[in-house]
């Protein structure tokens, strides 16, 4: 580590790393130092000459978001004269800017409206014609008003180092200057919304936001994204029991700064008018509408009678549902309903990558890790379509630390354009081609491995063996595709693994078998829609289901409950990279309740309360931490809204992990399996993309 | 070809501009018989730090009107980087009042190659790009042409004269901009993107075209090396004042009897340059208003002129610039308001839009002045021009912001009255105009 | 999209005078030479650029969009530009460029009927020891008086 750099801002002294910039110095004593452009982690623009400083012997002001600290320098951030020129420049900002911020979307949350409210540029001496530009419509979700545009550069930045997609560009030139989409008068592009987050003004506009509501109007909950494993936290800005929007406001999840379309807009699904509202029993082969009472008296009355039957009951669970619902549905169906024919839909071999770990530590990667450790190797999955947050981090890494990534792929991905080597390969062909990179990889001081569902059984503990044959550290991530199929996992929803990765000793049906299975005599489905393809259900099972929709599978049921989303309930979900995170309620959907308040009722009117246990979240929280090897993490940090990873069950798995279940979806940015279908956004811009 | 755009003047000190007017003077047989690529060979044969320290002997001084000295430029290129390293000409001449460059490559381009291949040799690099403002088409062709005979004949490419240099040469048009003319501008267009000025430093002898060490110089800054290298760095500087060395080609126009471009030295008596070169101004008229060097300087009244010479240091010290040559006499019927909404169209016209001091600046003045000349100033509205220009003024990203605003200032802080005149002419009715500016209460 | 021969050689050449890796450097050129050609900048030559050098076509618009020589609509065929700046100001070129106006009845960067001329007022060009100056085409007119401009538009209303 080189001398540290000392100077003086504000008459503070202050000791930084040589290179650092004057604004970020001052911003580790407090100092905020005003700036449009500069955006941490983004390219250097220096543009908007907001954030000019005093600096002794400089006969200028100089623009601290581009001045490197020298050793001595002593600088000013407040000073008469800065404090002109930054009102100055917010007066030339404003000449053609509309003054119209009591209708701007972006009211009460505008860093332009923020800074001349600190600098006083209230008054304006521009008496011209505004140059006037008409506001145009890029995408379902993306509005550009060019004359609030102040031409920071940050939606190109975003988009194009960020996001790597570069669909944002600046086209003439002067005062006429304009930001401009790709497709000349439309994106094509990821629709993430990033440009919109960070646009400091009312330029970029959400489609599926503005003119809903005023930012001050609107409470924000943070919680975590239900659409895929990544486990990004969404800001649900909530206004009279209604989600306005989804953001990252104030950047504390795992993700920073990064959401997709999904976690910014499929929140919509919740309130699509098809949403059961009511539980619903058949009668006469029709599914109709009944009370709580009698669709839990009727549920209870069958599962008891054909507990006590001895019938054969299966479960399928949710990939979707906290660790709690999939914690108590195990244990409801192993203790309250005697059957170890459980299961879910399984996405990525996490069991058999567990298992091959056994011994080592250290060897599961954070979301974090893929952000700073300085190589990282992509092994069949398109992380930018599949898995947005793990591509945002890898990308960073490149940009901020030059990691060499490494992507070995059946198709092209986005990877490829700054990869130190992309190869391409047949699906199961990867460990092959990986060979191939063997002597690049062991030069590599540590190394993480991101892997997706072709790489399963056997080729998992091949990979895993071939890792630790480089002789350096290396951390592996399986993927796995929903928001809690980690979770569902580590929870024990598989016929051979009590929670923790414990062998039940026991075989069980897998999901498939389940449904395709003439034998069954019930079947207990939550947040799960095996039926999707369209295949029939083997058999004559009765079939209780908890959905939000009337799904192929909720159709087929006898009694369907209506359960909550994600965004509707408390919990904890699991993510990706194993980091357990906390679900706030946000809003309450009419008529639903969580799977977890749906199955503890079900207890107690089948008599099974003092067996199974209490069913509020915190308590089944509790019994997590304490029962379940790799939850005991600590409490404040996920009550607060932090990230824990869980510690590995540190042994041999000693079961068949039935690798040949594992089967990605490959849902992409605008696919999210069932909840998918109910969200417009999604749809709009799936349907967008065909027209053009 | 040889036909010059204007006679030569007797009072020229003519070294670079001496092949001019000679018979087929673009001819590389033409330049080889008045010493042409002796001074290369010469380079060859010298160390690099030799070559170097001649430039810096000779005194040379930038003449895309910064004025920085060459020499120290040259020896700011880290010679045992890596990587390749480039020579960029300049040659986007378009800073208003400016047609010197022209000249260089229409009427002597084997001087301007040899010029790159000097610096070339100096700080090993192998390749040197021409970058010509769009507009100068035919000069692309006179260079390419000149460039080809070069090849033909062995004076460019691998191995030159036996030694182990080499050096390619290319021409690169621009198309239309005069922030292009701003070195590190015109670097981010060479690599084909916007003419965008990048953040300095780090400054192009360190990280320039491609990302590489590049040297950067004005056209009549490479045309001034051969004769410097071939006839010693002593030889030039002689014929300058003492803190810059040679001669200017110095592009007069305006109200003159004899304008043109005229190699001067520096130090050159204005008074003497104005009457005596230039003929003097016609019709018995007086000098109202002179730019020393281009639009982007600020702007001399007649009696600052007085004693006046043009070199750097007498020119710092009337608070203008010698900037690029570019000298524009205006006689006493000149209109200075129009001339300040003249100079206002032009820096709004080509600001590049990327930082908001110069692109609001450039454009709210533009409009103030139109509406001035329009016969629709108020009185605030004077001040308001020099107060927005000051707000401009060393805080914009790149120095187009400092070019526009500094003539403006010294305008109407010395032409003050006129600024008046045009309110006592019109504050008697206002002309309905479509366009009339909409008052914002308030805000 | 297709090109003249001679078009398809320079092009060809551009692409190998830049370093290794750096073949965008050929934009302007290339966009400058087939404008020459073509007549104006079209959404097909954009197109075309985009993928000879392969990069997004936004990437190119915003070259075109900053470059005051490359036009997006057609031009005459001879595209008169007519210096106003302060050297040609001072000299006669505001006379000029309101003459042409009027004899062609068109303005800033508009067409006649016919297609032949257009008009364009320009930033300096380089001319200002010999000014009033304007440019037909890439060919420049110096010490333009009021007659030789008519001079001027009368041969390029009539050449074809
Ligand atoms: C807005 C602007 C326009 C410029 N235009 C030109 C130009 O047309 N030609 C030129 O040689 N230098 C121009 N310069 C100066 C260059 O940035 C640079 O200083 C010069 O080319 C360096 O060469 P020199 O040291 O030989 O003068 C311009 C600078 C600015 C700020
Ligand atoms: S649209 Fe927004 S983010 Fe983009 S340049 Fe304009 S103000 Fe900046
Ligand atoms: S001002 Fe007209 S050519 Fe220079």
């Amino acid at each position: 580590m080189a001398e540290l750099v000392s100077l003086t801002i504000d008459g503070r002294t202050v000791q930084v790393p040589p290179g650092t910039l004057v604004i970020d110095a001052a911003k580790k004593i407090g100092v905020e130092v005003p700036a449009f452009c500069y955006y941490e982690g983004l390219s250097l623009q220096a543009a908007c000459r907001m954030c000019l400083v005093e600096v002794e012997k400089m006969p200028k002001l100089m623009a601290g978001c581009t001045l490197p600290v020298a050793e001595g320098m002593v600088v000013r951030t407040e000073t008469p004269t800065i404090a002109k020129a930054r009102k100055s420049t917010l007066e030339f900002l404003l000449t053609n800017h509309p003054l119209d911020c009591p209708v701007c979307d972006k009211g009460g949350e505008c860093e332009l409206q923020d800074m001349v409210f600190r600098y006083g540029a209230g008054e304006s001496r521009y008496t011209e014609i505004k140059h006037h530009v008409d506001e145009k419509q890029w995408s379902p979700v993306v509005y550009f008003d060019a004359p609030r545009c102040i031409l920071c550069y940050r939606c190109v930045r975003i988009c194009d180092e960020g996001m790597g997609v570069g669909a944002l560009g600046v086209i003439n030139r002067g005062v006429v200057s304009e930001i401009a989409p790709n497709k000349t008068d439309h994106l094509e592009c990821d629709e993430c919304g990033m440009c919109i987050d960070i646009c400091p003004v009312g330029a970029l506009t959400s489609g599926a936001y503005r003119y809903k509501t005023r930012p001050w109007e609107m409470q924000h909950v943070g919680t975590i994204c239900t659409h895929c494993s990544n486990g990004c936290k969404t800001t649900l800005g909530v206004r009279n029991n209604e989600i306005m929007r989804g953001d990252n406001r104030d950047q504390s999840g795992v993700n920073g700064e990064f959401l997709c379309i999904k976690g910014r807009y499929a929140f919509d699904f919740y309130h699509h008018q098809e949403r059961l509202q009511s539980p619903l029993v058949r009668k006469n082969g029709k599914l109709e509408p009944v009370s709580w009472k009698e669709a839990l008296e009727a549920a209870a009355a069958r599962l008891k009678a054909a507990r006590d039957a001895g019938s054969k009951i299966g479960v399928i669970g949710s990939t979707r549902t906290s660790n709690e619902e999939n914690f108590y549905l195990q244990k409801f169906a192993r203790l309250g309903l005697g059957t170890n024919h459980i299961d879910h839909h399984r996405t990525g071999d996490v069991v058999t990558l567990l298992d091959a770990l056994s011994g080592q530590k250290d060897a599961l990667a954070t979301t974090a890790d893929l952000y700073e450790k300085p190589a990282i190797v992509v092994l069949g999955a398109d992380l930018a379509l599949e898995h947005p947050l793990l591509s945002f981090q890898i990308r960073a890494n490149f940009r901020h630390h030059q990691a060499r990534v490494y992507a070995v792929t059946e198709k092209p991905v986005r990877e490829d354009k700054y990869a130190a080597a992309a190869i391409r390969c047949d699906a199961a062909g990867e460990l092959a081609a990986l060979e191939t990179l063997r002597e690049k990889l062991a030069n590599e001081p540590e190394l993480v491995i991101v892997f997706g569902d072709t790489v399963k059984g056997d080729a998992v503990r091949k990979l895993v063996a071939f890792g630790s044959s480089l002789g350096k550290p290396v951390k592996y991530v399986a993927l796995v595709d929903y928001s809690n199929s980690r979770g569902a996992m580590d929870m024990g929803l598989v016929p051979e693994l009590l929670p923790g990765y414990r062998p039940s000793g026991q075989t069980g049906m897998s999901a498939g078998e389940m449904v395709a299975s003439g034998d069954l005599d019930m079947l207990y489905i939550v947040g799960a829609n095996p039926l999707e393809g369209g295949q029939p259900l083997g058999g004559k099972p009765f079939v209780i289901v908890h959905e939000m929709f009337l799904t192929e599978t909720a159709q087929a049921a006898d009694i369907v409950f209506p359960a909550s989303s994600a965004y509707e309930k408390n919990g904890t979900v699991t993510s990706v990279t194993g980091e357990v995170q906390q679900l706030k309620k946000a809003v309450q959907a009419m008529g639903t309740k969580p799977d977890l308040e749906i199955l503890g009722l079900l207890v107690r009117e089948m008599g099974l309360a003092a067996q199974i246990g209490p069913w509020t979240p915190d308590k089944v929280f509790q019994e997590i931490r304490e029962t379940v090897p790799g939850y005991n993490m600590p409490l404040p940090v996920i009550a607060t809204g932090g990230a824990v990873q869980t510690a590995p069950v540190n042994g041999r798995i000693e079961v068949d992990a039935r690798p040949d279940l594992v089967r990605s979806s490959r849902d992409g940015l605008f696919t999210s399996g069932t909840l998918g279908r109910y969200s417009k956004v999604l749809n709009s811009v799936v349907e967008g993309r065909h027209h053009t | 070809m040889t036909k010059l755009y204007n006679e030569p003047s007797p009072l020229e000190t003519r070294v670079l501009t001496k092949r001019f007017g000679l018979p087929n003077s673009a001819s590389l047989d033409t330049y080889l018989a008045t010493d042409g690529y002796v001074a290369i060979r010469k380079a060859i044969e010298m160390t690099q730090d030799d070559v170097i320290n001649e430039v810096k002997a000779s005194n040379l001084r930038g003449r895309g009107g910064a004025g920085f000295p060459t020499g120290m430029k040259w020896g700011f290129v880290p010679r045992s980087s890596p990587k390749p390293k480039y020579i960029v000409v300049n040659a986007d001449e378009s800073e208003p009042g400016t047609c010197k460059d022209r000249l260089l490559m229409e009427y002597d381009p084997h001087q301007l190659i040899e010029g790159m291949m000097i610096a070339g040799r100096a700080v090993d690099a192998k390749a040197g790009y021409i970058y010509i403002r769009g507009e100068y088409r035919y000069l692309i062709d006179i260079m390419d042409k000149a460039i080809a005979e070069a090849y033909q004949r062995g004076y460019l490419g691998k191995n030159l004269f036996g030694s182990d240099f080499s050096f390619d040469c290319y021409t690169h048009t621009g198309a239309g901009a005069y922030e292009c003319g701003e070195e590190s501008a015109l670097l981010e267009s060479l690599e084909g993107k916007r003419g965008v000025p990048r953040i300095r430093p780090p400054f192009p002898a360190v990280v320039g075209a491609w990302q590489c060490p590049t040297i950067l110089n004005n056209v009549e800054t490479f045309c001034a090396v051969p004769p410097i290298i071939r006839d010693g760095g002593a030889a030039f500087a002689a014929l300058g004042v003492p803190k810059a060395g040679g001669t200017r080609l110095t592009c007069l126009s305006g109200h003159l009897n004899k304008p043109g471009v005229y190699e001067l030295a520096l130090g050159f008596p204005l008074d003497k340059m104005i009457n005596e070169v230039g003929g003097g101004i016609p019709n018995g008229r007086k000098l109202k208003a002179f730019i020393p060097g281009g639009s982007s300087c600020p702007i001399l009244t007649a009696a600052e002129c007085e004693g006046l010479t043009m070199d750097y240091d007498s020119m710092a010290n009337a608070k203008t610039m010698l900037g690029s040559g570019g000298v524009v006499v205006m006689d006493d019927t000149t209109d200075m308001v129009k001339v300040a909404l003249r100079i206002m169209r032009f820096y709004a016209h080509e600001s590049c839009g990327w930082c908001i001091p110069c692109r609001e600046g450039t454009a709210w003045l533009r409009k103030i002045l139109t509406r001035f000349v329009d016969g629709m100033g108020t009185k605030q509205d004077i001040n308001l021009i020099g107060d927005l220009a000051h707000n401009m003024l060393g805080r914009t990203f790149c120095p187009l912001g400092d070019a526009a605003a500094l003539p403006t200032i010294s305008i109407v802080e010395k032409f003050r009255d006129e600024f008046e005149a045009y309110l006592a002419r019109t504050t008697v009715s206002i002309p309905v105009q479509s366009d009339l500016p909409v008052l914002q209460p308030g805000m | 999209m297709t090109f003249s021969p001679e078009l398809e050689e320079k092009f060809a050449r551009l692409l190998t005078i830049y370093p290794e890796g750096r073949q965008r450097s050929a934009v302007v050129p290339m966009l400058m030479f087939a404008q020459d050609e073509v007549g104006h900048v079209t959404p097909e030559l954009i197109e075309e650029i985009a993928k000879r050098i392969g990069i997004p076509t936004v990437q190119i618009e915003e070259v075109v969009t900053y470059y005051s020589m490359l036009h997006q609509k057609p031009m005459g065929k001879y595209h008169v530009q007519i210096c106003t700046n302060v050297s040609c100001m001072l000299t006669g070129g505001t006379e000029l460029w309101e003459r042409a106006c009027q004899k062609l009845g068109i303005g800033h960067l508009q067409r006649t009927g016919d297609g032949q001329i257009s008009l364009e007022e320009v930033e300096c060009i380089g001319a200002c020891s010999w000014a009033p100056a304007l440019q037909v085409n890439y060919d420049f007119h110096h010490n333009v008086t009021p007659e030789k401009l008519d001079e001027i538009l009368e041969a390029c209303r009539k050449v074809n």
